[in-house]
C-alpha cells in the first residue's frame, strides 16, 4: 500500500479538501495560500485534470477554517506538498463518482471519508503542463475589491497601531483627548473610529503626544560582521568530512557578507478581527498559515485555539514572514474594545519597513585549497548569521509583534531556524552542490540579538550562494581556468550540468564582450534536493554599474504551469538583483532609519534587467517549486559579471555604484 | 463639510475634512477600492488616478484641490486596452501595484499612442514593482499601443469604443 502524500495523511478526510455541488462544480480547498505567486492556479489545474472536469468547474476556496492544516505557504513546497495532496484527493473523488456525472450524484456520493492512497492517478490531463492565465489576476487587473485591504464588513471600524519610536521603549504616558476609542495596553498603543482618514491623523497626534522610554540597542550597521561573529552561537555542523586539507596545496580565502533585508511589499499589512464573544474571535489574514496564526494568538490570549477562527485574504506580494501576521494580532487586540465590531488595521508605510521582521544579515569565510591541476582540494566553510525562522508560535513563543509590547509581555527570542528536513536556514544551501573533497562546513547561528529576523525568500541560500559561486570564480580564475568550464569540471549531477550549459549557450558565453561590460554565472540547486537554476548576468560598469540582462535556465522536474514557472523565476531573479544591487537595511544605534522608498530603494522600471528564461524539461520527475531557485544564483551572476566587467570583486553586498567605486580605489 | 468633485463623470458630494486626501474618500466614501495604499506620500504609484487626464497619485491629493477638475479611477478607465494586454501576457505577480501602472499607461497612450520601450519605461519609472513583473508590464503596454494603433482604424472594436467611454468623461 502506497503512503498517502504528506499534507493528505494529516489531513485524509476528503470532504476536508472537496465539495462537489448539484450543479456539477466543485469547491477545492486548501491551506495553501495565494501570495502572488499564483499557486491557486496551479492546484485548480492539477485537481481539475484529476477530476475529469474543465478548469471553470473547479473553484479554489481560500484557506480557513474549513479547510485543511497545510502549515505554512513557504520554501518552495506548495506544488510538492499540496499538489501532490490534490492530486490524490481528487482522483479519490473522481473514484468514488465511479463514472457517475458529478451533478446528478452529488448528494448521494459520501466524501466524508478517509483518501485511499492507492487510488489510480489519471496520466493524461488536459490542463498540467499548460500556460493556464491565472484565476486571480482578472480582479486585480480591473481593479475589483479582492485584497484584504478592500475588505469593508458590515460596520467595519478602521484602527492604527503607534508603534514605539526604537526596539525595547516603552510606553510614559499619552495625554491626547479625542472622541475616538483608544486602546492601551502596556506599550501598546492604537486607535479606532469610523472614518479611516481621521484615526490616521488620531494616530499622528497620539504619536505626536505620547512620551516614551527608550535606550541604543542596536549593532553598529558599518560593522555587522562583527555583531555576528561575537555571539554568542549555536554550532550547526553540516558536513564534516574529517581529512585535513592537502599541505602542499595553495590556499585561497574570501569573506562574503550581506546586510540585513527588508520584504518591503508594495502594500503595507493588514488585519481585520472582530470578537464574537468574550472568549472566541474571527480573523481576517494575509498570513502564510491560517492555522499556525491562530494558534499563536490564541496561546497569546490563553484563548482556545478553536476558537480563534482565521481566514486567508489575499495581499499583495509575500516574500516570507512579513508583517502579515504581525496586523492580525493588531487586529485582534484593537477589536477586543469594540465587541461585536470588526475592526481593519492597516499598518504605515514607515512601520512595514522597519518593523516587520527582517531577512538576516549574514557573512561567510571561505578557505579552499587548490591541487596543482587547479581542482579544488579541500573546502572549509563558516557562515554566522542571525536564525531565519521567527514565525507565529515558533520556540514556544507567540512570534507576533504586538505581543512583546504588553503590560504582560511575551518573550521574542532570537530567531531559530527550519530544521535539515525543512531544507535550513542559515545552512540552507550552504554545502555546495559540486564534487569537492575534504568538506568542512559549519553554521553560526546567533543566539541573543535585538533585531526580528525571520525569513525571507531563499532564507541562508542567497548568502551561501553568492559566497560558493563568487568564490568558485575566484578560484577558477586563480587555476587559469574558465568559470563555465571549472564548474563543470567539479559538477557530475546530469541535470546541474544540463542548466549550466544551456544558460551559457543562450547568453553566449565566451563571446566578447564592449569594453566595460561582463558576463558572470552562477548556479545552483535550491535547498539542495529542489529546483536547478542557472544565471548568467550580464553587466555593464560605466559611470554606473547596470544590470542590463539576465539569462536564465531552469528545471524544476515535472511543470504544471510553463509560464507560471517562467513568471515566478522572472520575478525571483528581478527582486534577488535588486537586493544585490541596492537594498539595506539603514538603522542608527537605536532605531531603524531606512523607512520609506527613498532611504530604502528599490529596483525601477529603468533599472531592471531584461530576462530571459529557459524551462529545461524533466518531465519524469518530481516537481519542485520556482519562487525561490533563482535568487542566489542570480546575486553570484551579478557579483561574478561587476568582476569580469572591471575586474574588481564586491564582496559585501550590496554592489552599489559606491561600492564597486570603493573596491576600485582599495586596488589602486 | 462637502466638497463636490467628478468622480468618473458624475458630480460627487464628499462630506470630509477638505484636506482629507482624495484616496480615502475614493475607497471609503465613494467604495472605489481599486486606487490602492502603498505609501502615503506619492512615491510608490499604487494610488494612481487621472485628474484632468493626467496621472495624479490619490494618497497626498487633498479633496480642495479637486474642486472644479475631473477624476477617473480604474474604474471609470476599465476595461481599457492596456488591461487585455496585461491579462494575455500574464503581466503581474501580485497585482498590487498594477491598477496604478495601467492608470499611467492609459494616459501615455493616450498621449502618444506607439511610445517606445524607452518612453514606457521612463513613464512607468514612478511606479514600484516589488514582484519583479516589470518586463511583462513594459511588454503589455507596447503590446496596448499596438494595437491600439491598429484599432484606429477599425474602429468597430469593442475594446476602442469601450476606452472612448471611460475617458470621454475628462473632456
Amino acid at each position: 500500500m502506497a503512503a498517502l502524500p504528506k499534507d493528505l495523511a494529516a489531513n485524509p478526510i476528503l470532504s476536508r479538501w472537496i465539495t462537489v455541488h448539484r450543479d456539477g462544480t466543485v469547491d477545492l480547498r486548501v491551506g495553501k495560500v495565494e501570495l502572488g505567486q499564483g499557486i491557486l492556479t496551479a492546484l485548480a489545474q492539477i485537481a481539475a485534470d484529476e477530476l475529469g472536469v474543465g478548469l471553470a468547474s473547479v473553484r479554489m476556496r481560500a484557506a480557513g477554517p474549513d479547510g485543511p492544516d497545510e502549515g505554512v505557504t513557504a520554501g518552495s513546497m506548495s506544488v510538492t506538498d499540496a499538489g501532490a495532496a490534490v492530486r490524490v484527493a481528487a482522483a479519490n473523488v473522481r473514484a468514488l463518482f465511479a463514472g457517475r456525472p458529478f451533478a446528478e450524484h452529488a448528494d448521494e456520493v459520501d466524501l466524508d471519508v478517509p483518501a485511499d492512497p492507492d487510488v489510480p492517478l489519471n496520466a493524461a490531463g488536459a490542463l498540467v503542463g499548460r500556460d493556464v492565465p491565472r484565476l486571480d489576476l482578472p480582479d486585480k487587473v480591473y481593479g475589483r475589491p479582492r485584497y484584504l485591504q478592500d475588505m469593508r464588513l458590515p460596520g467595519q471600524l478602521f484602527g492604527r497601531v503607534i508603534r514605539p519610536p526604537s526596539r525595547g521603549a516603552a510606553l510614559v504616558s499619552v495625554d491626547y483627548p479625542t472622541d475616538l476609542t483608544v486602546v492601551r495596553d502596556g506599550s501598546f498603543l492604537g486607535v479606532i473610529g469610523p472614518d479611516e482618514a481621521v484615526v490616521v491623523r488620531a494616530a499622528e497626534a497620539l504619536r505626536a503626544a505620547s512620551v516614551w522610554r527608550e535606550h541604543d540597542s542596536l549593532p553598529d550597521e558599518n560593522d555587522l560582521g562583527k555583531f555576528l561573529r561575537d555571539g554568542p552561537h549555536e554550532i550547526l555542523a553540516v558536513a564534516d568530512d574529517g581529512e585535513t586539507p592537502p599541505p602542499d596545496d595553495a590556499t585561497l580565502t574570501a569573506i562574503y557578507s550581506r546586510p540585513f533585508l527588508a520584504h518591503a511589499s508594495i502594500a503595507p499589512s493588514c488585519g481585520i478581527a472582530r470578537w464574537t464573544a468574550d472568549d472566541h474571535v474571527e480573523v481576517w489574514s494575509h498570513s502564510q498559515g491560517v492555522y499556525p496564526l491562530g494558534r499563536a494568538i490564541a496561546g497569546a490570549l490563553g484563548l482556545d485555539p478553536g476558537n480563534v477562527e482565521v481566514r486567508h485574504v489575499e495581499g499583495a506580494g509575500c516574500y516570507g514572514h512579513n508583517a502579515a501576521d504581525d496586523a492580525a494580532f493588531d487586529a485582534v487586540l484593537l477589536a477586543r474594545a469594540v465587541p461585536g465590531v470588526p475592526v481593519q488595521v492597516l499598518w504605515s508605510r514607515q512601520d512595514e519597513l522597519s518593523w516587520a521582521p527582517f531577512a538576516s544579515a549574514m557573512t561567510a569565510d571561505v578557505i579552499a585549497t587548490l591541487g596543482a591541476d587547479g581542482r579544488i582540494s579541500s573546502w572549509r566553510y563558516d557562515v554566522f548569521s542571525q536564525g531565519h525562522l521567527a514565525r507565529p508560535g515558533y520556540a514556544g513563543v507567540p512570534g507576533l509583534l504586538a505581543a512583546t509590547t504588553l503590560a504582560a509581555p511575551a518573550d521574542y527570542p532570537a530567531a531559530v531556524d527550519p530544521s535539515a528536513a525543512s531544507g535550513h536556514g542559515t545552512m540552507r544551501n550552504a554545502v555546495p552542490g559540486y564534487d569537492v573533497p575534504r568538506r568542512r562546513i559549519t553554521g553560526h547561528r546567533l543566539l541573543e540579538t535585538p533585531i526580528r529576523s525571520s525569513a525571507m525568500r531563499a532564507l541562508g541560500a542567497f548568502l551561501n550562494v553568492f559566497a560558493i559561486e563568487s568564490f568558485l570564480d575566484e578560484a577558477a580564475e586563480r587555476a587559469g581556468r574558465d568559470a563555465l568550464a571549472y564548474r563543470l569540471e567539479h559538477l557530475t549531477d546530469p541535470r546541474g550540468r544540463r542548466v549550466l550549459e544551456t544558460a551559457a549557450e543562450a547568453a553566449g558565453w565566451g563571446r566578447s564582450l564592449p569594453e566595460g561590460t561582463g558576463l558572470g554565472i552562477g548556479y545552483a540547486r535550491y535547498k539542495g534536493r529542489g529546483g536547478y537554476c542557472a544565471v548568467v548576468a550580464r553587466v555593464a560598469a560605466d559611470a554606473d554599474v547596470r544590470v542590463e540582462r539576465l539569462t536564465i535556465a531552469v528545471d524544476v522536474g515535472r511543470v504544471i504551469n510553463p509560464d507560471g514557472v517562467r513568471n515566478q523565476i522572472e520575478g525571483g531573479a528581478v527582486q534577488a538583483t535588486s537586493w544585490t544591487v541596492r537594498e539595506r537595511v539603514r538603522f542608527d544605534r537605536r532605531q531603524v532609519t531606512s523607512v520609506d522608498w527613498l532611504s530604502y530603494p528599490i529596483l525601477r522600471f529603468s533599472e531592471v534587467p531584461s530576462v530571459d528564461v529557459t524551462l529545461v524539461e524533466s518531465p519524469g520527475d518530481p516537481s519542485a517549486g520556482a519562487g525561490e531557485a533563482a535568487q542566489g544564483p542570480t546575486a553570484a551572476a551579478v557579483g561574478n559579471a561587476v568582476a569580469a566587467a572591471i575586474g574588481v570583486r564586491v564582496r559585501d553586498l550590496p554592489i552599489t555604484t559606491d561600492a564597486v567605486v570603493a573596491a576600485i580605489d582599495r586596488m589602486a | 463639510m462637502t466638497t463636490t468633485i467628478t468622480v468618473n463623470g458624475e458630480p460627487r458630494d464628499i462630506d470630509a475634512d477638505p484636506g482629507t486626501p482624495l484616496l480615502y474618500a475614493l475607497r471609503n466614501d465613494l467604495g472605489l477600492l481599486g486606487a490602492r495604499f502603498g505609501c502615503g506620500v506619492g512615491v510608490c504609484g499604487a494610488c494612481m488616478v487621472h485628474v484632468d487626464g493626467t496621472p495624479v497619485p490619490s494618497c497626498d491629493t487633498p479633496l480642495w484641490s479637486l474642486r472644479g477638475k475631473s477624476v477617473v479611477t480604474v474604474e471609470g478607465l476599465s476595461p481599457h486596452p492596456v488591461q487585455e494586454a496585461f491579462l494575455d501576457g500574464q503581466a503581474a505577480q501580485c497585482g498590487y501595484c498594477v491598477t496604478g501602472i495601467v492608470m499611467t499607461a492609459a494616459a501615455l497612450l493616450e498621449r502618444d499612442a506607439e511610445p517606445s520601450r524607452e518612453a514606457v519605461m521612463s513613464a512607468l519609472d514612478r511606479h514600484l514593482c516589488r514582484c519583479g513583473a516589470q518586463q511583462r508590464m513594459v511588454e503589455a503596454v507596447l503590446q496596448a499601443g499596438r494595437r491600439d494603433s491598429d484599432s484606429d482604424s477599425d474602429s468597430d472594436s469593442d475594446s476602442d469604443s469601450d476606452r472612448s467611454s471611460g475617458t470621454g468623461t475628462e473632456a
